[in-house]
């Protein structure tokens, strides 16, 4: 067996882990480092530690949430739309 | 392809079907909006108040400023329907709008100050054990896949995101909150796609990081372990 190029292949892994999670790299470069995190458990450990926190980052939404928009908010929004569309078709 | 990896990659394909339903419905709220159907005004308000919002929140750090934003952007969305040729795009034309409101927000005071990020910040600790390198890395199994976020994990998330450097910022909520594709994301920030993802790859590891140290002082449940089984060279 290879000895295990472990610092240079893992800081390879390391620095194009996010685009291998999305799914960004080409095949060739994708084998290259499923080959080598196969036989290196740091490297599957940080990867999996990685993936979870893009997990968490998708479904994360603040528990803040907006106000809902006063009449007033909404009667101005609703005449831009309408001054848009009545512009527009008068075109 | 390890199992974990082959997991992830049916889950991501999974989350992409699951987005693509989404920009559907988006798509057709558009088409609806530029055709001036009367119902689509309601819904859009509905469907990107809120998205709007939290982007801005995140990006402008009060709640004030936020809600400001959110009400130009929808303001500026109404008055300017007419420059959505294609209504596909709808989702980062309203989040360049955002973007653009977040900017003239903008308190320097309250963000973190602009730096760039290094990779070399995020590689975890190494250190040797006879003949294993070892690294230093807290233990991610004990985070429950798809577990429903405690609150004092999306504290942590939460704070973890916004001491984020803004550039940084703006790239992983574009990206990982709104589901953005690299492109579209480049296009909103105005800058090319590598760009997006350097600073992506770089937020996520900054967050990752955050994370670790915090499973390794808190855990789940328990303490930080070892891994490693890579021999020394």
């Amino acid at each position: 067996m290879e000895p295990h190029q472990h610092d240079e292949k893992c800081k390879e892994v390391f620095t194009l882990l996010s685009d291998y999670l999305n799914l960004e790299l080409p095949p060739e470069a994708c084998q290259e480092i499923e080959a080598h995190i196969t036989g290196c458990q740091p490297c599957i450990d940080f990867a999996e530690s990685l993936r979870k926190t893009v997990d968490l980052c998708r479904r994360y939404r603040p528990a803040e949430l907006p106000t809902p928009l006063g009449r007033q908010a909404k009667t101005q929004l609703l005449e831009a739309y309408a001054r848009m569309l009545a512009a527009r078709g008068g075109k | 392809m390890t199992q974990d990896q082959a997991h992830y990659n049916r889950k991501e394909k999974w989350q992409k079907r699951n987005w693509a339903l989404q920009r559907d419905i988006e798509i057709e709220l558009a088409r609806q909006l530029i055709a001036g159907e009367p119902a689509a005004f309601d819904r859009f308000v509905e469907y990107f108040h809120a998205k709007i919002f939290h982007y801005s929140w995140l990006m402008c750090g009060q709640r004030e400023d936020a809600e400001e934003v959110a009400q130009e952007t929808l303001l500026k969305v109404f008055e300017n329907t007419e420059q959505l040729r294609e209504p596909q795009k709808i989702r980062s034309w309203v989040f360049r709008i955002a973007k653009n409101a977040c900017l003239m927000k903008r308190r320097k005071s309250i963000f973190a100050p602009s730096r760039e990020l290094s990779l070399d910040e995020f590689m975890p600790a190494k250190n040797r054990d006879g003949d294993q390198v070892r690294i230093e890395i807290a233990d991610w199994s004990l985070l429950p896949e798809g577990e429903v976020m405690r609150s004092e994990m999306r504290e942590l998330l939460e704070r973890a995101i916004r001491e984020l450097p803004e550039t940084y910022r703006a790239v992983i909520l574009l990206r990982d909150m709104e589901e953005l594709s690299t492109q579209e994301t480049a296009q909103i920030l105005e800058v090319s796609d590598d760009v997006v993802k350097t600073r992506l790859h770089r937020a996520r590891l900054a967050i990752r990081q955050k994370l670790d140290q915090y499973l390794r002082g808190h855990g789940v449940e328990g303490e930080a372990k070892q891994h490693g089984t890579a021999p020394a060279r």
